[in-house]
């Protein structure tokens, strides 16, 4: 793993400085209880400036209008927004559909969308999982060969940003085995209904009946198992990416918190009690930052054990970010448990970036079985 | 790749070349794979000829400390090429055989605070492994609260007069010298104390060995009865010595963590495949224990990978506020990696000595034991914690 190179400690400071100034929790906030932050559950008037700054493309080759960063540095850019809960597709947009264009698409398809994508013009949302909870072995949507391309047949459950995506990252399965389609989300026979979550952020169910598709939409680059393996794996370490942002601004919040708040005549910091639970926090979040660092950089370099250092990540992410935020409700008190208050939205998402993609069992036992036991 | 960046990756090359060359030259054949790490920590163990031809070479080439300046003995090499003098060492499955207290603590604490005649006198025997120092801070009615102590340093002009009690002197039975922190001024606590190093064959200083649950011995306690200590082995001012012991835990606590990041020992799920088996799906064959390595070894994984990120910031000059933490967890780790060992071991994993247990098995129960130490000496867990909380976190209140 690198060190920061100047020019990604410039990109961490200026999405770190954009998010404090442009997307604080008051902005989440408003969104949440506004009618469009319930119809699209992000605020398209930050996703463009996202794109203007040029974070859309962070992925994308030069020749197609982006900056060629790699995954660290969107990795910092989702940390840093993410400390801040901003509403927005760029983890799955910027992350994973690029990188299902760059690993399995054709030229063409790279001609076509890419441009758009960077121009913050199409959103990609990631559809695996068919019931509620993560098992990307048991994928039972249809795909057969019918005349001039593909007929896709199924359901896909709690597809993040699945309601406001212009395409579909499909996993299907074919007679080869399970292959991953790009379906543009007007196609005709995508249905998708709402599904309101507890963190206010889109999340769509998605039927597809007889989606009839061009040849190409099977992303063909690579073997359709290895590709889908490979998407996981950059939604799982954006998901820790952004999970690393939001524990460690839980614990600031929460730290700041305790050094305010006077009881027994004192400021409650000086208790030893919460004292050892804070630096307890403080390593974990320290152990959760290598970890998805190093998973950051694996896949950016195409490591052998990216995969283990993935799971690595995700697993720790799920745990550390479950304990602080939890801790983070139990030291604010009452009034963490207020609507009123921040820490109920930092719970609430963090549930959700948790179950998504693997839960932190789930990526226990993947580790387990890559380390052969 | 730049043209720098080209030219950096051709030295780095050839500096690989190098080392691989002169370790096939010096390393003797015989030694291959048997770290004697553990020789280093009990010590008194005489090193063998081919040991002691080993411990000459790297300490004559300074390696055994490659990043310390050559000017005082070390191997000057920058971080890059010491990693790959690590990394070739472990190819040859050779081993470093300069180690123990004086390198790890005592050396950068001089490099940073001691006069230059006591660098040029002390440093460059540390590099070449020939003195064994033991740290004389602990005392009985001193532990957590280290700076309550109260062996007592004699200001008599051209020397010290130093009287009192040391305990847990890690191999003061077999040190040629110890740096211990003495009180040079009862009327002050932390501003009383100063670093002072003291010949162990000075008249007056008596060693005797504590035997631990683990049956060893590597600590001591040690008395002075008024010895003379020179006023030239005062390091820094009179009075100030706290503030170098505080440094010198610092060098402590980063490398004691206990070998949480340890590669070489073979991993516990190992371990545990051998002696509980596996399901018909290649899985450890006892769910519960499974879990619990799981969390373990991905613990230990985290641990290795903030260990290499406090070593690159430190090296890009940054304040890596993580190493605070390694202490801990590098604790936590080996304790969980000896009860998740004996737990998978079972009955084997709790011989004392004797027949019917391998060697693996018997030391599985000696680590078990000697490990309880780890989240207690060079500051326990919970000063660990304190530090953390009012260091790092500010949480002292105003």
């Amino acid at each position: 793993m690198a060190v920061l190179t100047e020019e990604q400690v410039m990109l961490r400071e200026m999405a770190s400085s954009w998010a404090v100034e442009q997307s604080p929790v008051t902005a989440f906030r408003r969104l949440r209880d506004s009618t469009e932050g319930l119809q699209r559950g992000f605020s398209k008037d930050h996703y463009r400036q996202m794109a203007e700054m040029g974070w859309a493309g962070i992925l994308v080759p030069e020749e197609y209008g982006g900056s060629s960063f790699g995954y660290l540095g969107l990795g910092l850019v989702l940390e840093q927004v993410a400390q801040t809960l901003t509403a927005s597709p760029l983890m799955l947009t910027a992350g994973v559909g690029v990188s299902a264009l760059m690993l399995g698409g054709n030229t063409h398809q790279r001609e076509q969308w890419l441009p758009a994508i960077v121009a913050g013009e199409v959103i990609v949302a990631l559809a695996v999982d068919e019931g509620s909870r993560h098992h990307p072995e048991r994928i039972e949507c249809q795909a057969s060969v019918c005349e001039g391309g593909w007929s896709l047949s199924g359901r896909k459950a709690f597809v993040l940003e699945g309601g406001i995506a212009d395409v579909l990252l499909v996993a299907a399965r074919t007679e080869q085995g399970v292959e991953v389609f790009w379906v543009p989300a007007v196609t005709e026979g995508v249905i998708r209904h709402d599904r309101h979550m507890a963190d206010s952020r889109n999340c769509a169910e998605i039927e597809l009946r007889q989606v009839v598709l061009p040849e190409e939409a099977r992303l063909a680059e690579l073997p359709g198992e290895q590709l889908l393996q490979r998407l996981l794996d950059c939604a799982r370490a954006g998901a820790a990416a952004e999970m690393l942002g939001m524990a460690t601004q839980a614990f600031a919040v929460t730290l700041d918190y305790l050094k305010t708040r006077e009881q027994f005549d004192e400021i409650i910091a000086r208790f030893q009690a919460l004292q050892h639970r804070m630096a307890n926090l403080y390593g974990e979040i320290e152990l959760m930052r290598s970890a998805v660092e190093a998973a950051l950089s694996a896949i950016e370099s195409d490591d052998d054990d990216a995969s283990l250092l993935v799971s690595l990540a995700k697993a720790t992410a799920c745990d550390t970010l479950n304990l602080m935020t939890r801790e983070m409700v139990q030291l604010h008190g009452g009034i963490g448990m207020t609507d009123e208050h921040d820490a109920g939205f930092y719970l609430k998402r963090a549930r959700v970036l948790e179950a998504a993609w693997g839960n932190a069992s789930f990526h226990r036992d993947r580790f387990a079985r890559l380390c052969d036991y | 790749m730049t043209a720098a960046m080209n030219d950096k990756q051709i030295a780095i090359d050839e500096f690989r070349a190098e080392v691989r060359g002169w370790i096939a030259q010096h390393f003797p054949a015989s030694l291959k794979g048997k770290n004697n790490a553990f020789a280093a920590i009990e010590g008194g163990v005489p090193l063998s000829p081919d040991q002691e031809e080993w411990r000459q070479a790297m300490g004559e080439k300074g390696w055994g400390v490659p990043t310390w300046p050559a000017a005082y003995g070390g191997g000057g090499l920058c971080g890059k090429q010491a990693a790959v003098l690590q990394e070739e060492l472990a190819n040859a499955e050779a081993y470093n055989p300069i180690g123990g207290m004086g390198v790890m603590m005592l050396g950068p604490t001089l490099l940073e605070f001691a006069s230059e005649e006591q660098k040029q006198r002390h440093i460059p025997p540390i590099c070449r492994g020939e003195i064994r120092w033991c740290q004389g801070f602990s005392e009985p009615g001193a532990g957590s609260d280290l700076a309550s102590l109260r062996a007592r340093a004699e200001d008599c002009g051209d020397y010290f007069l130093v009287n009192g009690q040391k305990t847990w002197t890690s191999g003061g039975q077999w040190s040629d010298w110890c740096f211990a922190l003495v009180r040079t001024d009862t009327s002050r606590k932390h501003e009383g104390i100063s670093f002072l190093l003291i010949d162990m064959r000075s008249p007056g200083v008596e060693v005797r060995p504590i035997q631990l649950i683990s049956g060893a011995s590597p600590f001591c306690e040690t008395f002075f009865t008024d010895v003379k200590v020179p006023r030239e082995n005062l390091v820094g001012e009179l009075n100030q010595g706290w503030a170098i012991g505080k440094r010198l835990l610092q060098h402590e606590r980063t490398n004691l963590s206990g070998g949480g990041g340890n590669r070489v020992m073979p991993s516990v799920s190992q371990i545990a495949k051998f002696y509980v088996g596996v399901d018909e799906q290649g899985r450890l064959d006892d769910p519960d224990l499974r879990q619990r390595i799981i969390r373990h070894e991905m613990l230990a994984r985290s641990f290795r990978l903030t260990a290499q990120r406090v070593m690159r910031d430190a090296k890009n000059g940054g304040v890596a506020t993580a190493s605070s933490i390694l202490k801990n967890v590098g604790a936590r780790i080996t304790q969980d990696r000896a009860e998740l060992t004996l737990e998978a071991m079972g009955m084997s994993g709790l011989g004392w000595e004797g027949d019917g247990f391998n060697e693996k098995e018997l030391a599985a129960t000696r680590l078990w034991l000697w490990g309880k130490a780890v989240s207690i000496y060079g500051g326990s867990t919970e000063i660990q914690n304190n530090v953390i909380a009012k260091r790092i976190l500010g949480m002292e209140g105003e």
